[in-house]
């Protein structure tokens, strides 16, 4: 336990503008399991590796020499692809099925995906230098690397494209159908396989982005998916289904969470209390709804 | 119904005498078939949650590792300074002699029953209040939480592990070793499967079909699932415990995310064992256990490096295309061998109205 971060205002500045930025990250990978959740009812464990993937991606091409930015729209092409055979191959299979399901199944996919970027690259911690530099604040005292400050900028700039397609398209307003009811879309006409396959899709492509992201900012890792699982799992359930705002306000107070929980209990015990976080909201949540005598649904 | 138990009795007591027998006739194997007990206890364990009481968890293995760590700190704490030991990496500057480490592990297993029992008994009001994939998805937090946290304690090793005691140097026989984990992990599969099976016999397995079927509806018949819920999830700690101290004892090393708290495959597996076999039966987690066993021993060797492969994919197939596993589909197949009697008309209604 440390407590210099309460005695030092500097330090907690930038803790705090560092947990908003990674925190706004966080909301955008939130913002596609909300999606799949409300539209395919399924939970999805391999979240956090197809983010992982998409880091890989953008660190691939950044070993081409292209620089890894590029990643951010190159990256969200490869994984929609990637998400749309996942979804033919076995999402498809449990959509309509018990939640446990799909937990367990895609827990399979994960496993999968861990040992094969761990074959493809290497179980090293990598990251792509995107060479932004970093912007100096308050007489040096706080340092901000320019590349957060990016990646908090695209991930609202595709949230907010995100939203404007899903109002005005035409399969914006298909998803939005079946998430109501997947029966009478049906019967009006929606293609309704077609609808679940691009859900999955572009939740795959919003991985691929924030993977693209996180390849530049923080570090790549084949086995540090399912923290970011269990993170969007987290603001999710916190924010509700469906509900924009709400996802990014959680979002940045998770990362605001993780900064002082970092500083405060030690970097040792960061992805604990990530987990921990996510068994005291589930418990109070539990509590509060008990005493009206429900649950959790 | 007397030649039923009569051959009952024949196979529960061919059994016994295959597993006494088994280190002797397959000596190479030991450290295999005391795998093999532990996987089963797991799985039976698993069964009472996931497949009986409905409550599907990934947070046995919290259990598990504590047992792990609970038997191998209380073998040492109780001879010598725990965090000494853990510093310099154990067994260097302290030797247990033979009945220092007999009576170490005995306590140890016993403290390693009783407290996650006791921790499960804590927790379980604030946990199994959740349902569903909150339950799973919680408990999946939990035992990662776990994991992460004593990789973090100084005192039982932190990241660089805990070395257990070695077995005592006193005892030349080389096979000592491997016989006394094997009896004590068939000890505990006996244990367990006795407790198990007089569970299937009794009101407890209908209270927690009950729940599993529909909670609402048995509380509204007036039975308090809390309760029941609690003390299923404590007896599955108290043996998730026990096995957890074993294997600790036989691997001889505890790191706190890759052998204790191991969510990625211990977690996995026993989930995957029972259902395997067949969730909701007594039969199933066992010959589950023992296939998945068998298949990993032999395959693994085989596509080393790919195995992780495997057993994801092994994950979705079991999961989507088998999810009632062998049991179930036994049972489908063979209704009558289950005492079940079908009806040939409301057999011929149940196809029209699919």
């Amino acid at each position: 336990m440390d407590f210099l971060i309460f005695k030092a205002p500097m330090l907690m500045i930038q803790a705090s503008l560092d947990g908003i930025l990674l925190g706004i990250l966080f909301a955008l990978i939130a913002y596609g399991m909300a999606l799949q959740w409300g539209v395919m009812n399924i939970i999805n464990i391999a979240q956090g590796d197809l983010v992982i993937l998409g880091g890989y991606i953008a660190y691939t091409i950044y070993l081409w020499g292209i620089h890894p930015a590029w990643g951010v729209i190159i990256s969200p092409i490869i994984m929609f692809f990637v998400g749309w055979v996942l979804y033919k191959l076995v999402i498809n299979k449990v959509v309509d099925r018990d939640l446990f399901i799909s937990i367990l199944a895609t827990f399979g996919i994960a496993i999968v995906f861990q040992q094969l970027m761990n074959f493809i690259f290497g179980a090293d911690v990598v990251v792509a230098q995107s060479e932004y530099g970093t912007t100096m604040l308050f007489d040096n005292s706080v340092t901000l690397p320019n590349s957060k400050i990016f990646s908090a900028f695209i991930s609202v700039l595709y949230a907010i494209a995100l939203v404007i397609y899903m109002r005005k398209s035409k399969l914006g307003r298909a998803i939005r159908a079946t998430a109501q009811n997947a029966r009478a879309a049906k019967i009006l006409g929606v293609d309704t396989e077609k609808v679940y396959a691009a859900t999955f899709g572009i939740n795959a492509a919003l991985c691929g982005i924030a993977g693209a992201l996180i390849s530049i900012t923080l570090t790549l890792h084949p086995y540090v998916g399912l923290p970011y699982t269990v993170r969007s799992f987290m603001i999710v359930i916190v924010a509700g289904l469906g509900n924009l705002p709400a996802v990014a306000v959680s979002g940045m107070g998770l990362g605001l969470f993780e900064e002082f929980a970092d500083y405060i209990l030690g970097t040792e015990f960061r992805i604990g209390a990530v987990f921990l976080l996510l068994v005291l909201i589930l418990v109070y949540r539990r509590f509060k709804l008990s005493k009206k005598r429900e649950y959790l649904k | 119904m007397e030649k039923v138990k009569q051959k009952d009795l024949i196979l529960y007591s061919g059994l016994i005498i295959l597993g006494l027998a088994a280190p002797y006739l397959f000596s190479a194997f030991k450290v295999q078939l005391t795998y093999l007990c532990v996987l089963i206890v797991l799985a039976m364990t698993w069964n009472l949650q996931g497949g009986e009481m409905g409550y599907n968890t990934f947070g046995n293995i919290l259990f598990y590792g504590l047992g792990m760590y609970l038997t191998a700190s209380v073998q040492v704490g109780m001879f010598f300074p725990l965090a000494e030991w853990t510093e310099s990496g154990g067994e260097k500057t302290f030797v247990h002699t033979t009945a220092q480490y007999f009576q170490g592990i005995g306590v140890g297993l016993l403290v390693s029953a009783i407290v996650p029992a006791v921790i499960a008994g804590a927790i379980g009001y604030a946990i199994l209040g959740l349902r569903g994939h909150y339950f799973a998805i919680c408990t999946l937090g939990l035992g990662i939480a776990a994991g992460e946290i004593a990789g973090g304690i100084e005192i039982i090793g932190a990241g660089q592990g805990f070395t257990t005691p070695p077995f005592p140097a006193e005892i030349v026989d080389t096979e000592a070793r491997g016989k006394f984990f094997y009896f004590l992990s068939f000890a505990l599969l006996i244990g367990t499967f006795v407790f198990v099976k007089y569970i299937y016999g009794s009101r407890f397995r209908l209270i927690l079909n009950a729940i599993r079927d529909n909670e609402d509806k048995a509380e509204a018949m007036g039975i308090q699932t809390m309760k029941y819920k609690i003390v299923g999830w404590m007896c599955s700690a108290f043996f998730c415990g026990l096995a957890g101290g074993i294997m600790g004892g036989l691997i001889g090393y505890i790191d706190s995310t890759d052998v204790a708290f191991d969510g990625r495959e211990m977690g996995v597996f026993m989930v995957l064992m029972a259902i395997l076999g067949g969730k909701g039966t007594l039969w199933g987690p066992v010959i589950g256990a023992t296939l998945f066993h068998f298949f990993k021993e032999g395959l693994w060797t085989l596509i080393l490096g790919w195995q992780y492969v495997a057993l994801g994919v092994l994950i979705v197939v079991i999961v989507v295309y088998f999810p009632e596993g062998l049991m179930g589909w036994l049972r489908e197949k063979y209704p009558e061998r289950f005492g079940e009697v079908i009806d040939d008309k409301d057999r011929k209604a149940q196809v029209e109205l699919k």
